[in-house]
């Protein structure tokens, strides 16, 4: 053979520059990677998966309807969920009703009426490091403040009102930073047309900067609120109740309550044999209720992200 | 107006609007500032709740009470350090879950995954981050610890540090992944492209171009981790063991100080009037406080030299 038969050299260059069959570690960090996301794949999987078996099974075997409109017992083959389906209902209107509001107010603040004083950057501080506070802190709060402090007789004490007054300061800044951000990405030229016609700040606000935030102001809110939802920790301090208690329906916003994620929290750690399948199936409907939140948060956002 | 009826020249009184839109300008200005306002009354109502009522505990206990092998507030043993060493077992286990798995997931979203990869693995973590800690808790309790651990660790009990931290470090990926991959994400491409010109792999401009570009933003990433991880209450609640001894190892049982605060929280109806039992939680939960504190506060330094930076 020719040593410097063109071919041959070609052949050998071309296969150096490409690297072919060389890249070994290349390879082996990619399949590292990619095992990385097999894992957290594996993970969602498995405990979707450890959830359904027993809880599909209680659910199809009792009806839904059944154990959605039950209301606790000391028996786990009568027992439901009602009232925590009432206490998380009622606590999301409630955070729906403060939060987001006053989250949108905050941020318009922030964003459109910013002067670079020290209360402005105070309240931009204040919030960033809100948002990283956790949420037994806020338990903590909502006791101090709602259970046992001077709102007291407002509340009722260990109440849904307590409950959705203290997850609504919980999700204030999440609201406020996420509605900020949308406030952020709205065109700088709207507003200048705007201020061109003898627009006032508000005017321009309401008519040109919230109109083509509010998406984005929609799909903080949205995802704040499943984050509410699935909280346990605050409602621990806030005194959510475990045990049979009469009440607890519609409309009694200052009377015992429960939620769902408490209601979990309490039968997980009873004998398994028993109360397995219900715990189960509670998981399952609070799973429906956040993650159906959820897709419909997502789906808004790239709707919205489509149209620009 | 007059004076631009009469067609004289116009004064600053004429171009600045009539009087009712100026006052509603007014009124809104200051009803957004009082909304913005609430976070500032929130925050300080959080640090003088805290404040006041932890020093009342700690003004009604000898400090060296602190210094007790174990914590039992109900009678009145406040060993502090027990809950101190479970949540740095808890975080230590969950960081080492969290810190690398959400890393990788965070580059090959970022460096390999084409857009359509993306969109599909993309929501997945998403769907992660929005399960609640109470059915991460559950998870850990029927499946980690009878799947895993008691498979790896024989004679380990049921419910350890360990499970906990393993289902921590399983709530806190996400964040490690979203945090981590914008870091990556906002790496100019000329870097990259300057590494591929001279030659490099793929897996070399990785490694030595763009992950060592993005440092301040995964180290960013790593410290909210370990402050999410450090706050998680309810998986370390059910899994975590509930006793007050000092762990000697995550394989042990123990508390960390979120499980504490609820354990004390939850129980009877009437913790309140035990001494200064409740009041205990509030001095955990100012420990809680400066802890995560610091942490952002630290976090958001390396995110702001990530911003100077590029």
């Amino acid at each position: 053979m020719a040593l410097t038969s063109p071919e041959v050299t070609q052949h050998v260059v071309e296969s150096k520059l490409k690297q072919e069959g060389s890249d070994r570690s290349g390879t082996a960090f990619q399949v590292l990677l990619i095992s990385c996301l097999v894992i957290v794949l594996g993970a969602l999987v498995a405990l979707l998966a450890s959830v359904s078996g027993d809880g599909l099974n209680t659910l199809s075997s009792r009806g839904i309807a059944d154990f959605v409109l039950r209301p606790f017992s000391i028996r786990p083959e009568k027992t439901g969920v009602f009232q925590g389906i009432v206490g998380t209902v009622t606590t999301a209107v409630i955070v729906a009703l403060l939060a987001f509001p006053l989250g949108v107010a905050s941020a318009v603040y922030l964003e459109e009426y910013y002067h670079d004083n020290w209360l402005t950057r105070l309240i931009d501080t204040v919030i960033r490091n809100l948002a990283g506070v956790p949420a037994v802190v806020y338990g903590l709060l909502g006791y101090a403040l709602f259970v046992g402090g001077p709102f007291k007789s407002l509340t009722g004490g260990r109440s849904v009102l307590s409950a959705g007054l203290t997850l609504s300061i919980l999700v204030l800044p999440i609201v406020v930073i996420t509605s900020a951000e949308a406030i952020r990405a709205v065109p700088k030229s709207l507003r200048e047309g705007g201020y061109g016609v003898g627009a006032t700040r508000w005017e321009v606000t309401k008519t040109l900067v919230l109109p083509n935030a509010f998406g984005g102001i929609l799909t903080g809110t949205i995802l704040g609120l499943a984050r509410a939802l699935g909280e346990a920790a605050p409602l621990i301090l806030v005194g959510a109740n475990t045990s049979v208690f009469s009440g607890g329906g519609w409309g009694d916003l200052t009377g015992s309550f429960t939620a769902m994620p408490m209601i979990i929290s309490d039968w997980s750690t009873r004998p398994a044999a028993k109360w397995n399948g219900v715990t189960q199936a509670a998981i399952l409907v609070t799973l429906l209720i956040v993650l159906g939140i959820n897709t419909v948060g997502i789906i808004l956002r790239n709707r919205f992200d489509k149209k620009k | 107006m007059s004076a631009a009826k009469a067609g004289n020249i116009l004064t600053i009184e004429d171009l600045s609007g009539d009087a009712s839109r100026r006052l509603k300008e007014r009124i809104v200005q200051v009803a957004l500032t009082a909304a913005a306002l609430t976070s500032v009354i929130v925050s300080v109502a959080i640090i003088y709740t805290l404040l006041v009522d932890a020093l009342s505990f700690l003004g009604s206990i000898k400090l060296t009470d602190l210094g007790d092998s174990v914590w039992l507030p109900r009678q009145g043993r406040f060993g502090v350090l027990s809950p101190l060493l479970g949540t740095l077992w808890v975080t230590l286990v969950a960081i080492l879950v969290a810190g690398p798995i959400g890393l990788g997931a965070a580059v090959y979203l970022s460096e390999y995954a084409s857009p359509r990869v993306r969109r599909t693995i993309k929501p997945v973590v998403e769907v992660l981050a929005s399960i609640p800690s109470v059915v991460v808790g559950y998870f850990a309790i029927r499946f980690i610890s009878p799947e895993i651990t008691q498979r790896l660790f024989e004679g380990s009990p049921a419910k350890n540090l360990m499970v906990a931290g393993l289902g921590v470090g399983l709530l806190t990926i996400p964040l490690m992944t979203s945090v981590s991959e914008d870091a990556l994400r906002a790496v100019p491409s000329n870097l990259r492209e300057a590494s591929y010109g001279l030659g490099a792999r793929k897996v070399t401009t990785v490694v030595r171009i763009v992950i060592p570009a993005a440092v301040s933003g995964l180290v960013a990433g790593l410290i909210l981790s370990i402050s999410r991880a450090i706050g998680e209450t309810m998986v370390v609640f059910l899994a975590g063991g509930n006793v007050g001894t000092r762990p000697g190892s995550p394989l042990d049982a123990g508390t960390t100080i979120t499980a504490a605060m609820a354990s004390v929280a939850s129980g009877t109806d009437n913790v309140k009037g035990v001494g200064n039992t409740f009041e205990s939680i509030f001095f955990l939960g100012l420990v809680l406080f400066a802890l995560t504190l610091s942490l952002n506060v630290a976090a958001g330094r390396f995110v702001r030299r990530v911003r100077q930076k590029y």
